[in-house]
């Protein structure tokens, strides 16, 4: 009876084995390409290295775009993420490993090129290039495009609860508000959380004055009696089960948030916001320069980044893509405010060490405060 | 002789060698860190800093302390009444004080996250009695209790070993001679098992002082433990590495001492038994 037993469960292992691997079964997309891919690169490898969940994988029958890649050029790509940008420069820096392909955020691309670590891109050949929207062109840390490609853009905003949260707030003061006492949620980093204080002193974000952030660490130690919790991911639980009323948070991230729970609404607090842009780069010591410039040209093409929109939910720097009306956000308000709503909004840059550290450790006064 | 002497040692090798790497070079290396600055200049500024960090050891002590001495008062009783019941009933029970240990700890911590959420199983049910919902999550006591939960096996183990140890015929001479219940607890159970109680006591001290994740995933990261305090300045880069090293140095010899104090309560009455 036994051995019937087990060997009826290894029967239905076996099955199940099959059915998985028959669901990993990738059928190519029929891309509508506007650049021209050859395979003269064939058989080279491509080192891509990139945000977690930052690229259409082919799940729900999306596009796998490192697939598509390899399929039409024959390049093989290595793909391998990070989870801050402080790990990835600390990769480049020290790693052995060399990138072809990285995709950091604004501060993080200045400290690169401060440093010169960055390749100039052949922006001859990256013929997609005119599809990137002017507004994302000569950003602060690249004034003449010559090191980035736009890939992702965001920006906070206050996510709150409408069945708790009765008059709709239009200022980051109402994580203050005693009336939602453990209620809110606030950043568990330093910069994020710092930002906010510094919106509400009218500071400015990368501020080299000492006394600016100890202006705003006191105010986060006010803050520190009303807040339930500090969180990072665990916003998304928190917010999707009505655990806690307000919580600032991405307005991509907001947007998945929503569709688990529609009491949840987005604002852009009228003192201002941070906003960020991941930029695609080539690090100094990549091996395959020219791939690598393909690589972007492909990331380029209408239907990957409307793919990679898509699957990412932040807002694409691609005409292309914000024009297509079957784009699942086109016309989304809060991904893509009117110039009139647009929210006064402020980049990070990259702080100066002494700077940093002193934030780093205030930070702690106000936890252990 | 002299081979199997020779044998022994090689047999102990690997040991040696992974004590080595694993053990005394990462020690050496936390002494390093703690006397020097990011630029690897010898300083002793780091200790000075101790004084910012005195809050997080205070508030590590006291959790640690009282979570001790909830899990003793859960664990002696607990363990009384086993050696009471009949063997069988005593392995179950003990299969259950041990079964938990057998799921991941972070597993165990999150699963508290949805017991005392203001959404959590608890709340729910109060609310759908019509009663108000209580805070539970994010406080002092569920922490407490989070470390209560995860460490209270390290407290039952030694003290039910060294309560079902207990020659009944002891008891039975302290019933003879005129002992009252509360006599015979105080004269000759507890005296008899005091090394199970010590090392319980240790065993859930030292990791309940250096804990990092309880607090933060049941405190909502606004309680900063030492553990937590060391996890966010290794997190945020080499800069903070000698700070972060000289909070775990004095977290050792904090433990180191009161392993000490400790231990001399177990010597003292070995010889007290003896005598």
């Amino acid at each position: 009876m036994k051995r019937l037993l087990s060997l009826i469960l290894v029967f239905g292992m076996i099955c199940s084995f099959g059915a998985l691997l028959s669901g990993c079964g990738y059928t190519y997309a029929d891309l509508d390409l506007r650049a021209e891919y050859t395979k003269e690169f064939a058989g080279t490898t491509l080192n891509v290295y990139n945000w977690g969940e930052y690229i259409s994988d082919g799940s729900d029958d999306s596009i796998d775009t490192i697939k598509e890649f390899e399929h039409i050029t024959g390049i093989k790509v290595n793909y391998s993420t990070f989870d801050s940008n402080e790990t990835m420069y600390s990769q480049i820096k020290n790693g052995g490993v060399s990138y072809d392909i990285i995709i950091p955020s604004d501060y993080m691309i200045e400290r690169l090129i401060n440093e010169d670590m960055l390749l100039k891109l052949d922006t001859k050949k990256i013929t997609n290039l005119d599809l990137v929207d002017s507004k994302y062109k000569g950003l602060y840390f690249d004034p003449k495009d010559e090191y980035t490609v736009a890939y992702c853009v965001g920006m906070v905003g206050l996510i709150y609860n409408t069945k708790k949260v009765k008059e709709a707030p239009d200022s980051w003061h109402v994580l203050w508000d005693k009336k939602y006492k453990d209620d809110i949620l606030m950043f568990n980093n330093p910069r994020d959380a710092f930002a906010i204080a510094q919106f509400m002193l009218d500071q400015d974000l990368n501020s080299t004055n000492k006394s600016d952030w100890d202006k705003a660490a006191s105010l986060l130690k006010k803050q520190k009696k009303y807040l339930q919790s500090y969180v990072m991911d665990e916003v998304y639980g928190k917010m999707e089960t009505g655990e806690a009323a307000l919580a600032p948070y991405y307005a991509g991230d907001f947007l998945t948030m929503w569709e688990n729970n529609d009491d949840l609404a987005f604002v852009y607090p009228k003192e201002g916001t941070n906003i960020f842009v991941d930029s695609v780069c080539i690090p100094k010591n990549t091996q395959n320069y020219e791939a690598a410039i393909m690589f972007i040209n492909f990331l380029l093409e209408p239907d990957i980044a409307l793919a990679n929109a898509e699957y990412i939910g932040y807002a694409s720097p691609n005409t292309a893509v914000v024009n297509n009306e079957n784009y699942y956000y086109y016309g989304n308000k809060i991904l893509y405010p009117e110039e009139a709503d647009m929210p006064k909004t402020q980049y990070f840059h990259d702080i100066d060490k002494d700077i940093r550290n002193y934030y780093e450790n205030l930070w702690i006064d106000v936890k252990l405060y | 002789m002299k081979n199997s002497a020779l044998g022994r040692r090689i047999i102990a090798c690997p040991y040696y060698v992974w004590a080595a790497i694993f053990i005394i070079v990462p020690l050496i290396m936390i002494v390093y860190y703690s006397v020097t600055n990011p630029s690897g200049n010898i300083t002793l500024d780091n200790f000075l800093l101790l004084k910012k960090y005195g809050k997080a050891f205070l508030l590590s002590i006291t959790y640690a302390l009282i979570s001790t001495i909830v899990t003793f008062f859960i664990a002696y009783p607990l363990s009384y009444a086993m050696t009471k019941l009949k063997m069988s009933s005593q392995r179950l029970i003990l299969m259950m004080v041990i079964f938990p240990m057998w799921m991941n700890f972070l597993i165990r911590t999150y699963s508290w996250i949805s017991i005392l959420a203001n959404t959590g199983i608890i709340n729910s049910f109060l609310v759908s009695l019509g009663l108000e919902p209580l805070k539970l999550i994010n406080t002092p006591g569920a922490i407490i209790l989070g470390m209560v939960y995860d460490f209270l096996p390290y407290m039952v183990l030694p003290i039910y070993t060294a309560m079902s140890k207990i020659d009944r015929s002891l008891l039975e001479a302290s019933d003879d001679l005129g002992c009252n219940g509360w006599q015979k607890l105080k004269k000759v159970i507890f005296p008899l098992t005091l090394p199970g109680v010590v090392s319980g006591i240790t065993m859930v001290f030292v990791p309940s002082v250096s804990t990092f994740y309880i607090s933060q995933k049941l405190g909502g990261n606004k309680t900063m433990l030492i553990g937590d305090a060391i996890e966010y300045l290794f997190n945020i880069g080499p800069d903070h590495y000698n700070v972060a090293s000289t909070l775990s140095l004095v977290l050792m010899v904090l433990i180191l001492i009161s392993m000490a104090i400790m231990n001399r309560f177990t010597d003292e009455t070995d010889e007290g038994v003896i005598i």
